[in-house]
Parts: structure tokens; C-alpha cells; sequence
């Protein structure tokens, strides 16, 4: 069995067909991720034992003649911030080196009631905080693309996995296009929901008004199983949304003829002229295939990353709170009281984004800052959402880069923690709506380096954003 | 110079952060960089603009309650099994009353 070659039907179709089994999927699945792991430092920790009960579950599914399920079989990986009972859960901090979560995650619980086998926990920014991997207290990434880059971030040890071929599908989380942009950099497809289509039950906090879990795959169609599986009401996560979650499979027919598509203008003339002609050769495709497209302004662009970075830190700062010695296995060994504990615990444990994050957002909030800043930024929030929903009275979805340039070199960018911020800036505003959005691969620069095409469309409707992608996907890979 | 070393170190107490002073002056840079980005949302209007606070607000499904069915709990020992210092069922801390 070609392991990095696997999807989620020729895992489903070797399984029926008794090919192979489950268990020696898992098995022969944890041994290449164990020999390749080292070359980029994307696994934090291979859970085997779990793994392989999963696994045998599946067989037994298939001995009884019951279906393996959506998932039956396929070996996924889960970000680190994602809750994995009796399975370390770092967050890719020192504070949580040594923290085993006593429950799961709903979007775990349900992967593995689909039959997929989790091999193993995924590195990552430290609390989901960073655009490149390399604020994991662990080591950063390595883009299995090109060694010396960045997978991108905060997810970037789950779309290193899925690009190296050391798990068929993983799941990642994103506040601000931390599924989008490491998905964009390691060429592979990455979704970010519609804010509360996925519970967040067992999701570490970062910025709740923000936070989304979402899958990354090797194509469109896998991502979009994934999705159908993990997503819908959860009585656990009261910002769960009730809508129902179509089967998404049915509408990729890669026929995407007559879709009406906006191309922002504030977002293309800020491109570097590599990524902007791969975009604009990816827009003339969708074109062949049938799509009208115009251009369309989102005017409260330009400040789309002030007002991220005042909302997420504010709440960051609040949801990091807990993190004081008290509950969660890290405690300073010099204090001598109680409020010396905090202090202590938090300066020792946190890496320097988190801090430069708490102190910003403490900062927003503080008595005569908190009408200026936060309350500001909620209103600046409002106008970019309504941007949006302005757009999609004219268009279908939204066509847009991911990032302004591809995977950057590994340490390139972290002394200078505002160009990091500005890098985020196409991924950003799609967060502060809400809206679904996803990375697919739209070709490779001159040097090899993948290039990610977003795709937005409305609240919800995650079935047009797949089946144009899909579509696109399709004409993309005949090329 | 939007925010003085001053401001830096009564944040990081409000954070119940410790800072090194090499950490302190390097957050001051930082921070100083960061909002005077942040000041440009000052060039925007928002007059007569509510203030985002559930990003589905408009939009068609919200959030809504689950039923009130109570259901176990953790066990004592499960929320235990990752404090620093459990003793006797509880966390323990060190002393809150200082003499």
C-alpha cells in the first residue's frame, strides 16, 4: 500500500475489498509516520495504542458486514490544541508539556465513531498564536515541500502531515487563517467553517468569537467528508449552529458553469507579482469552466488586521486566564505565595508571542483603553462583515490569494512581529465575518513553492464553496 | 511613544505576568510598533455602527440552548489527575494570606 497516496474511497474501497485490513493500515500507517516524522517535525506524538484499537474496531465493523463507516479506516491526524482523552495535549506549550486531557473533543468523538484512526497529535504555534509553526515550544515545522521553509501556521504540523503523506486527513483549527494559510504553503486543501458549523467542545481557547475547527485533505472531496462528518449541532458547544449539514458529495460534479464570482480589488493590489499571476491564471480557468466574473470591493480592508488583533488578543487574554499554576500540570517551583504562583508560573511558561498577545490584549481592555480599542475594533468588525454580505448580494463566492507570498524561509520573519501580523491580511477578514473559506491549490511559483487560492462564500453555504472548488480542482490537475 | 515602560510593567501586573527587564523593553518595542498600527481604525467612520458582538447575529441559524438535563460529572479524581499539587481531593496552593 502506497501510504501518502491514500484517500478516503481507496481506503474504504482496499478495506471492502479486503485488500488490506484496518489494523495493518494503522500499523503500516504509525510506521511511516514514525520513519518520516524527523524530517519535519510535524507530529508531536504518535498515539499508537489508540490508533490501533480504532482500527480493530473498523475490522470488526467489516466482519459483522456493517459498514466501516465515512471515515472506515482513513489515518488522521489532530491538531495539538484539540482534546484527545488519555492522550497528551500540549498546545504546543511548555505549560501543557505534560497535560492529558480526562475528555474529547466532540469533533474526535466523532471522527472516531466514522471509523477514522487517529495516529497522533500535530504540532503547532503555541496556543494556535503565529502564521509559521515556529512559536511551538517543541521545534518548529518544516515545510515538506522545501525543508528550509515554514509550513505556515498556526496548524502548520497538520498540513505538513497531510502534504507529507504521513496521515490522509487531519484536522487543524483557525482564528485567523491558521488552517488557510499553512494549507496555501504546503499545497495541499485546507476549510475553515462557518463560524459554529464545527463544535468547538475540546478546543483549547483562543479567541471564541474566532475560533473554528476545520480539516485539512489532499483533495476537495476529502476535506469535504471530513467536514460532513465533524460538523452539526452539538449540545455541548451552545454556539453550535442548528442548520443542517448537506451532503456536500453530491454537488461536486465538477460542473460550475454560470457561478457568479467576486474579485476583490482591495486584496489584489497588494499581491506580489508571483502569487498575483498565479491567482489571475487560476481566475481564468474558473472563467473556461463557465464562471462570470467581476470585481467587487470589500472597502474596510485595510483595516481588517488592526481590528483582528485587537479582538482576538482581547479575548485571548481573558481565555489564557486560566493558565496559572492552579489546574493544568505546570507550576513555577520559586513561589512563595499565591499571587507570586501566577506571576511566576505564566512569565516561566508562556513562550514570547503568547506574552507579546496577553499584553496586547490586557492592554485593549484596561480602564481607559477599552472604548478606543475594543469597542472600536467590534465596530470596524460590523463593517467588514457587512462588506461581505454586501458582496454576496452580486456574487456567488468570493475569489481570493491566501497569502501574499508563499512559504517564507524558516526564521526569515520572526523578529519582526508586525510584518508576521500583516502577512495575515487576505485570511483575516473572512474570520471577522464568519463566513466559510478554504485554500485550494492553485499552482506552484517558479522555485516550487505552492500557491493557495481562497475561496469565501455566505454563512453556511460550505456547498458552494466545495463544488467550486472541487470544479476547479478538476481543470487544475488535468493541466 | 505610545506606551511608556511605566504602562508595560502595570499591564504585565494586570496580566499576572513576570517579566525579565530585557523582556520588559522588548514588549514596549513591540507593543509601541503594534498600536500605532492599531490607531488607524481611528480614520474610520463608525458613527451609528453597533458593535459586533455574535458574528451570526444576521445570519439565519443561531446559537440556541440545549435542554437542561444534568449529566455526570468529571470525577474527583479525572479533574485532579493534572494539578501541579492535588492534596486531600482539592488543589492545593500556596498560602493566600500573607502574614
Amino acid at each position: 500500500m502506497d501510504i501518502p497516496s491514500l484517500t478516503i474511497d481507496g481506503v474504504r474501497q482496499a478495506l471492502l475489498s479486503r485488500q488490506f485490513s484496518a489494523c495493518e493500515l494503522a500499523a503500516a500507517a504509525l510506521r511511516f509516520a514514525q520513519a518520516e516524522n524527523p524530517k519535519t517535525n510535524a507530529y508531536l506524538h504518535l498515539c499508537p495504542e489508540r490508533a490501533m484499537a480504532a482500527a480493530l474496531r473498523v475490522d470488526q465493523r467489516i466482519a459483522r458486514g456493517e459498514d466501516p463507516g465515512a471515515l472506515g479506516g482513513v489515518p488522521i491526524a489532530v491538531k495539538d490544541v484539540i482534546v484527545t482523552k488519555g492522550v497528551k495535549t500540549t498546545c504546543g506549550s511548555r505549560l501543557l508539556a505534560e497535560y492529558i486531557p480526562p475528555y474529547d473533543a466532540t469533533a474526535v468523538i466523532r471522527i472516531e465513531e466514522a471509523g477514522g484512526v487517529i495516529l497522533g497529535k500535530t504540532n503547532c504555534d503555541e496556543f494556535a498564536m503565529g502564521s509559521s509553526t515556529e512559536n511551538s515550544a517543541f521545534g518548529p515545522v518544516r515545510n515538506p515541500v522545501a525543508l528550509d521553509r515554514v509550513p505556515g501556521g498556526s496548524s502548520g504540523g497538520s498540513a505538513a502531515v497531510v502534504a507529507q503523506g504521513t496521515a490522509v486527513v487531519a484536522l487543524g483549527s483557525d482564528t485567523g487563517g491558521s488552517i488557510r494559510q499553512p494549507a496555501s504553503f504546503c499545497g495541499v486543501v485546507g476549510v475553515t467553517p462557518t463560524y459554529g458549523r464545527v463544535s468547538r467542545y475540546g478546543l483549547t481557547a483562543f479567541a471564541s468569537s474566532l475560533d473554528h475547527i476545520g480539516p485539512f485533505a489532499r483533495s476537495v472531496k476529502d476535506a469535504s467528508t471530513v467536514l460532513g462528518v465533524i460538523g452539526g449541532r452539538d449540545p455541548r458547544d451552545s454556539t453550535s449552529a442548528e442548520a443542517p449539514v448537506p451532503d456536500y458529495s453530491a454537488h461536486l460534479t465538477g460542473d460550475v458553469k454560470g457561478l457568479k464570482l467576486g474579485l476583490p480589488i482591495e486584496y489584489l493590489k497588494q499581491l506580489t507579482s508571483e502569487t498575483g499571476d498565479l491567482i489571475a491564471r487560476g481566475v481564468d480557468r474558473l472563467k473556461a469552466l463557465g464562471c462570470q466574473v467581476r470585481e467587487i470591493s470589500l472597502p474596510a480592508t485595510e483595516y481588517a488586521i488592526a481590528c483582528y488583533y485587537i479582538i482576538a488578543t482581547a479575548e485571548a487574554s481573558s481565555n489564557l486566564a486560566r493558565y496559572d499554576g492552579v489546574r493544568y500540570t505546570f507550576r513555577s517551583p520559586v513561589s512563595d505565595t499565591l499571587s507570586d504562583m501566577y506571576r511566576n508560573t505564566r512569565g516561566e511558561g508562556f513562550g514570547a508571542e503568547c506574552k507579546r498577545r496577553i499584553m496586547l490584549g490586557t492592554y485593549v481592555l484596561s480602564a481607559g483603553y477599552y472604548d478606543a480599542y475594543y469597542l472600536k475594533a467590534q465596530k470596524v468588525r460590523t463593517l467588514i462583515a457587512r462588506d461581505f454580505a454586501n458582496a454576496f448580494q452580486e456574487v456567488d463566492a468570493i475569489v481570493a490569494p491566501v497569502s501574499p507570498f508563499p512559504a517564507f524561509k524558516l526564521g526569515e520573519k520572526v523578529d519582526d512581529p508586525l510584518a508576521m501580523y500583516l502577512s495575515d491580511i487576505f485570511t483575516i477578514t473572512g474570520s471577522l465575518a464568519g463566513i466559510p473559506c478554504m485554500s485550494v491549490p492553485c499552482g506552484n511559483t517558479a522555485e516550487g513553492l505552492p500557491v493557495g487560492m481562497q475561496i469565501l462564500t455566505k454563512h453556511f453555504d460550505e456547498t458552494t464553496m466545495f463544488r467550486l472548488a472541487d470544479g476547479f480542482e478538476k481543470v487544475q490537475r488535468k493541466k | 511613544m505610545k506606551i511608556t515602560e511605566k504602562e508595560v510593567r502595570y499591564v504585565a501586573g494586570l496580566a499576572n505576568l513576570t517579566l525579565t527587564d530585557s523582556e520588559i523593553a522588548k514588549q514596549q518595542a513591540d507593543l509601541d510598533g503594534i498600536l500605532e498600527h492599531m490607531d488607524r481604525l481611528n480614520e474610520v467612520d463608525t458613527s451609528g455602527v453597533e458593535p459586533m458582538a455574535q458574528v451570526l447575529f444576521e445570519a439565519g441559524e443561531t446559537a440556541t440552548l440545549r435542554a437542561d438535563v444534568p449529566v455526570a460529572p468529571l470525577t474527583n479524581q479525572a479533574a485532579l489527575a493534572n494539578a501541579p499539587q492535588p492534596g486531600a481531593g482539592y488543589f492545593k496552593v500556596p498560602q493566600i494570606i500573607e502574614r
